[in-house]
């Protein structure tokens, strides 16, 4: 078996766009499962007994099942129910869901681990509810939840390999794609598995980083 | 949904759970492995093993089965696709399985290894009876996780070929036009299967409790 890497270096411009795709496609969805997951923690913790029972349904259905069905669903399963969509909106909209549903469960944690003397003495000086959310909970739960919501969005970003399942145009897609017509896919999969690798590394050390600067907020016990 | 091709998404069904299963069992074995090469002193071991586990938890598994199902033809290995998923998904857990057993032994208390110095045991003895026992206890919980993972995780081996629920799911939806239907009967296998593998265990954690507290 001989390896020839420079095969794949000559579609450049087509794995650059690819690559673009797949990090805007991982921001974007996970910056919108982080807000979707907070809503349904917070509804799920403050909200009425029948919304928090439902909503636990959905985060037990989510992360019950592989995200690879739940595409396929979307995908295939929602034109029947007409809900057309492209594979990009397909995969980030079913990103964002799983996401959702994870990053809720990271967050009720944190709404938990909260302790509740905080929360009083903030009344007790006359903080209003909306400053107490801004000033307490917000900040002290940021500090509690971060390495947690790092990790997930590390998770993430291997998930969006999947979405070139569903033919979004992805790096596993294009690199397959390109690996295939050169003849050349061992190594066309060689690279890409070291290329997230290192962008694996390179988010956990920069999550790393920002749980260092955030650190002078945590509060003591 | 006749009784016919229920029969054969419970088949499907079947077979994820044995090829999860015997690539948890492999990925036990092969993780032992490399905690042990990790938690060793000498570093030609425990670089090894560190790369291992950072290589094979930082790369999409979709991407290391892609590989894996390539490579081994490229190589001159000829074996059933069956076999190359199962090597993914045990080099794949065993990354992740090193790292819990690792935080296992590390978590066993110091006392306790001491006490056992004193009363003179071997240190295979104090492996056998003290440090392995405990870990066990200790990483139960996340084992059971891993089980879940994976076989959620094991729907990915339906893109090399292995006709499992997941790929099942995908050529009854092919063949009848109801992808909404099989897709969900799909989901709610793999639901009911996690269920039980949570219910589980638990189970065995409060059997493990009650039986050292006597």
């Amino acid at each position: 078996m001989s390896l020839d890497f420079s095969i794949v270096w000559q579609q450049f411009p087509q794995i650059l766009s690819a690559f673009w795709n797949t990090i805007w496609i991982w921001i974007v969805a996970t910056i919108l499962a982080i807000l979707l997951g907070f809503v349904v923690a917070a509804l799920r913790r403050y909200g009425p007994l029948w919304l928090n029972l439902l909503l636990r349904l959905y985060v037990e259905v989510i992360r019950g099942t592989p995200f690879l069905i739940q595409l396929f669903l979307l995908y295939f399963g929602g034109p029947f129910i007409g809900l057309s969509l492209e594979p990009i909106p397909a995969g980030l909209l079913g990103m964002t869901v799983y996401g959702s549903a994870y990053f809720s469960e990271i967050f009720r944690a944190g709404f938990a681990a909260i302790p509740p003397g905080h929360i009083e003495a903030a009344e007790c000086v006359g903080l209003s509810r909306g400053q107490i959310v801004r000033r307490i909970l917000v900040p002290e739960m940021t500090m509690l939840v971060l390495p947690q919501i790092v990790n997930m969005a590390i998770i993430l970003m291997k998930e969006t390999a999947i979405l070139s399942i569903i033919t979004v145009p992805e790096l596993t897609l294009v690199v397959g794609a390109i690996g295939s017509q050169q003849y050349a896919f061992v190594e066309a999969m060689t690279m890409l598995a070291l290329f997230y690798w290192a962008l694996v590394e390179l988010s956990g050390w920069l999550g790393g980083l920002a749980e260092k600067k955030l650190s002078k907020f945590r509060f003591a016990h | 949904m006749s009784t016919r091709l229920f029969e054969l998404m419970l088949w499907a069904a079947g077979k994820t759970v044995l090829l999860s299963a015997i690539s948890i069992a492999i990925g036990l074995a092969i993780g032992l492995l490399v905690c042990a090469a990790k938690l060793s002193p000498k570093k030609l071991l425990s670089i090894p093993a560190t790369v291992y586990v950072s290589l094979f938890r930082g790369v999409p598994l979709l991407v290391q089965l892609l590989l894996i199902y390539n490579l081994l033809p490229a190589l001159g290995i000829l074996v059933p696709s069956e076999v190359a998923a199962i090597a993914g998904l045990a080099l794949c857990t065993a990354a992740y399985q090193a790292e819990n057993l690792r935080g296992g032994f590390n978590s066993v208390p110091r006392g306790l290894i001491e006490a056992a110095d004193m009363v003179g045991m071997s240190p295979w003895q104090q492996l056998r009876r003290i440090r392995a026992p405990i870990a066990f206890r200790l990483t139960l919980p996340a084992l059971v996780n891993e089980m879940i993972l994976i076989l959620k995780a094991s729907s990915l081996i339906s893109v090399v070929g292995v006709i499992e629920l997941t790929r099942m799911a995908q050529n009854l939806s092919a063949s009848t036009f109801r992808p909404l239907l099989f897709y969900s009967v799909a989901g709610g296998i793999y639901l009911a299967i996690c269920w039980l593998v949570a219910g589980g265990g638990s189970l065995a954690e409060r059997l493990m409790r009650t039986g050292s507290s006597r």
